[in-house]
């Protein structure tokens, strides 16, 4: 057979170039080269330097303090448990009902009267991004004269997602530069001005990029706005646990929401707070009037997962599901949830005491009052640039540092880094 | 719909007056006005309103099952002890088990083992070593596009998840947005194309009086497509028909479309599955690249490594050049990056373990050979007992198709009858998952369709 093949592939090539194949350019000669992500794009400009002073407080990836990326013991339990157990079948196409319902567990609340009521339309989903492009496509095919608010700044994939499934983008306030917080006048406006219905992305905890988060009592105000005005309103929760170190207590913006009646969409991923990040889980959820709505708009999130993907991956499912539903594992996922999140309290602490005693005269406040994996640390392009090529720090240019990659080995360094590039300005 | 607002007890005063001023704005707007002059009266909330209730996507319908998937949802739901599922095409042991190759367990036990993996985000374009073994899988290690490295391959989400990304970057960079499918192809591809924003056509494949290939039609139809479209082709074990070309049509089929400037555009689902040699399978697409033009491939690990639910799969477009190649490759990874950032990785990473170790790789031909055989001898057990019972009709296709599937000429009100009466699920356009069949089952298969030959019409 193989010979076969041999020679009717010689015989091809000896006559293709009777058909003019090898005289023809490339359909693709046209094609421009892409940008690189940003985000991503500073990974491997990292791995690429050979520098042994380098950092990579660039990508949301936690590490430990030894700079290593972690895999949750209780994820190991779980795959021991899993290897060997599970035949590989396809998930049916809204993923794996269990994981499912343990997610919208720590999203809606542990008893909450909305899962028994069979209320919330739910898919698991391929991480967060997954989760935000099933809703933008949703959005675009139910109510295709809407448009999506999203905050200044935000991940810049966000701005991806909802342009590939071509709905039209709007921005809100949200960060002030001069104080480094919430600018909570401006986004009141903004809220308030947007016309009524309108549809809005809110980052539940942990802002990405800013670390910025409202109050509570801000949280409500933005809650009664929205009410008054009939938005739509659009949780991303990517940093459940990492942000206070209690999935509860992140969760508060939502469940305001919740208790004011709001029928919210909810993208929830798995990456960082289980350390889940190359297995894609994550679960969208749209939550109705009732049940029978329910099961309409997971029927049409399942048409929109059945051109993209036909089911979504099992693995990292099942380590969710093995976890959520064991009370022993679920405690030891929280306590190394907890310990994560205190890792990065620290940090944050620490490289704002080492800025202080450094003698430098900005303020640093900023960075413990910000919250999550990311500082928005309102350092300028240019002084990124510095810190890059003559310190071998590696970041966003929009001034994002990941805490997570902030160690004791290396704070002081970054901190002295950060001192050298400011102090002039 | 008129729901009462109450106003929660933790709200401030100034939300109180405001209310009160909401209240008495929209009271005065009565003829009984006089009944309105309680500021702490409840206030109805406008059909409109989202915070009351009335969902945004209110209107929005349930949608129809799937009829690939849903055969299994309607199987599933069946009580009989009877039943018999051969809908989808997952491969099925001999006792109807699902089946998880010996290899692959020993790939995911040492990576799982190995302390030193962690679960970081793949690159976008997905795990490096599983995209070049993949691509040698499908072209030949001595292939002359990976010899001049102008092949960009990227980790996908199996076959459905190669196909969109794929069809996606058609749609943004080639000038001819139309796609030719066969006629009948699987269900989910015309839509993958459509929601990607191709057009899609149709070109004769099927014959149901020969039950084979309607090979005139095929080279008519391609014949007069415009020049430039894109052409989907089945590598291999054609789904849902099980008619392949032979190697000989196949050349007529890659002459035609060259001289055309016809895109070859390949669905690469069953390497290894159709006739049990993973080299013999992948000959069409071989084919088409040694003549030295462009083409695309999708490829799908889903059953010839029987990992279905790890969603593993790839994308190669094969380029004139390096560079173009390179190009291509960055273009894949904006399609990718708002769709899902990066693929999963645990599949990825049982495949490339396997791939690149000579044993393991072996191991696996032997696994996936032993899977082909036993659907080859399905195919003749189903056929000889037909012809055992005298059910009227040429039941030789059954043999002559190839793959997962036969295409059985059954209409669907004879399907219908069938899982009726029978308990025997199969998508209504007759198609039978041979995966799903055992020496066991046989029998009853063939009183199923004897009885809907000769009672249904």
């Amino acid at each position: 057979m193989a010979s076969k093949t041999a020679a009717i592939c010689r015989g091809i090539s000896r006559r293709s170039s009777g058909f003019g194949v090898r005289s023809m350019s490339s359909w693709w000669r046209n094609v421009e080269p892409a940008p690189k992500d940003p985000i991503l794009g500073v990974t491997e400009a990292f791995l690429a330097d050979p520098s042994p002073n380098k950092v990579n407080v660039g990508v949301g990836a936690y590490r430990d303090d030894n700079g290593k990326p972690v895999v949750l013991e209780c994820v190991r339990e779980a795959e021991r448990r899993i290897i060997g157990n599970q035949n590989m079948e396809y998930l049916p196409m809204g993923g794996s009902v269990k994981m499912v319902e343990e997610t919208l567990k720590l999203a809606y609340g542990e008893n909450s009267d909305l899962i028994k009521e069979k209320r919330i339309a739910a898919v698991q989903a391929l991480s967060g991004t997954g989760a935000c492009r099933l809703f933008a496509d949703f959005q675009k095919r139910f109510r295709p004269d809407s448009q999506i608010y999203i905050p200044v700044p935000t991940w810049a994939n966000h701005h991806n997602i909802w342009r590939d499934a071509q709905v039209p983008q709007r921005t809100f306030h949200y960060y002030h530069p001069v104080s480094k917080g919430l600018d909570f006048a401006s986004l009141m406006d903004d809220i308030k001005n947007a016309p009524n219905g309108s549809f809005f992305l809110l980052h539940a905890c942990a802002h990405n990029p800013t670390g910025v988060d409202p109050t509570e009592e801000q949280w409500r105000e933005i809650s009664y706005q929205f009410k008054v005005k009939d938005h739509f309103a659009f949780f991303d929760m990517a940093y459940q646990g990492f942000a206070s170190g209690d999935p509860e207590r992140d969760a508060k913006s939502i469940r305001i929401f919740l208790e004011d009646g709001h029928l919210i969409g909810c993208a929830q991923s798995y990456a960082k707070n289980m350390g889940l990040y190359g297995q894609r889980v994550g679960c969208l959820s749209v939550l109705c009037e009732d049940e029978k709505q329910a099961v309409a708009v997971k029927s049409q999130l399942q048409q929109i997962a059945r051109p993209m993907y036909s089911n979504p991956p099992s693995h990292g499912a099942l380590i969710i599901s093995t976890i959520l539903s064991d009370p022993d594992l679920k405690n030891l996922w929280l306590k190394e949830v907890k310990v994560m999140a205190d890792r990065i309290i620290g940090m944050r602490t620490a490289l704002q005491e080492n800025l202080e005693r450094l003698g430098s005269s900005l303020s640093w406040e900023h960075i413990t009052n910000q919250i999550g994996m990311f500082c928005y640390s309102g350092l300028t392009p240019e002084q990124v640039d510095r810190l890059t090529n003559e310190f071998h720090i590696y970041l966003t240019r929009n001034g994002r540092i990941s805490m997570a990659g902030v160690t004791t080995g290396n704070v002081g360094y970054l901190a002295n880094a950060i001192h050298e590039v400011t102090k002039s300005a | 719909m008129r729901q009462q607002f109450q106003l929660p007890g933790a709200h401030s005063s100034a939300i109180d007056r405001r209310l009160s001023a909401l209240v008495r704005h929209l009271g005065d707007s009565s003829a009984s006005s006089m009944e309105s002059q309680n500021p702490n009266q409840t206030i109805y909330a406008s059909v409109t309103a989202s915070f009351n209730g009335d969902s945004v996507f209110s209107n929005i319908v349930r949608a129809p099952e799937d009829p690939i998937l849903g055969v299994t949802v309607a199987f599933n739901k069946d009580p009989s002890p009877i039943k018999l599922n051969l809908g989808v095409g997952a491969y099925r042991t001999e006792e109807g088990k699902p089946l998880v190759l010996n290899v692959v367990r020993r790939a995911e036990q040492l990576i799982v083992n190995d302390r030193s993996r962690v679960k970081e985000y793949l690159p976008i374009t997905g795990l490096a070593d599983f995209n070049k073994f993949s691509a040698k899988l499908i072209f030949g290690a001595d292939s002359p596009a990976i010899q001049g490295n102008r092949v960009a391959t990227v980790q996908c989400l199996s076959g459905t998840g190669s196909l969109r990304v794929g069809a996606e970057f058609l749609a943004r960079h080639y000038h001819q947005r139309l796609i030719y499918i066969p006629l009948p192809t699987w269900g989910n591809h015309p839509k993958i194309f459509a929601t990607a924003g191709l057009s899609v056509k149709t070109y004769r494949y099927y014959d149901p009086a020969t039950r084979g290939l309607n090979f005139q039609g095929l080279l008519e139809d391609l014949g007069s497509a415009p020049s430039g479209a894109v052409v989907l082709l089945h590598a291999c074990a054609h789904n849902p028909t099980g008619v392949d070309p032979t190697l000989e049509q196949w050349e007529q089929i890659r002459q035609l479309m060259r001289s055309k400037g016809l895109l070859p555009f390949f669905d690469s689902a069953y390497q290894g599955f159709a006739s049990g040699s993973l080299d013999a399978d992948a000959q069409p697409v071989r084919m088409f690249v040694a003549d030295g033009g462009e083409c695309l491939a999708a490829q799908s690990y889903a059953k010839n490594m029987g990992l279905y639910g790890e969603r593993v799969g790839a994308l190669s477009i094969v380029c004139k050049t390096t560079d173009v190649a390179s190009r291509v490759e960055s273009q894949l990874k904006l399609v990718i990056r708002p769709m899902y950032s990066s693929p999963p990785i645990h599949g990825a990473s049982i495949v490339a373990t396997i791939l690149k170790d000579r044993d393991m790789y072996n191991e696996w031909t032997v696994e996936l050979k032993a899977m082909a055989d036993r659907i080859i001898s399905m195919r003749k057990q189903l056929f000889d007992a037909l012809r055992a019972r005298g059910t009227p009709g040429d039941w030789s296709h059954i043999i002559k198709q190839i793959g997962m599937f036969t295409f059985t000429g059954l209409n669907s009100e004879q399907v219908a009858f069938m899982t009726n009466e029978y308990h025997i699920y199969m998508t209504s356009d007759g198609r039978i998952s041979m995966a799903g069949l055992s020496s066991k089952t046989v029998p009853h298969l063939v009183d199923a369709i004897h009885a809907a030959v000769t009672r249904v019409v």
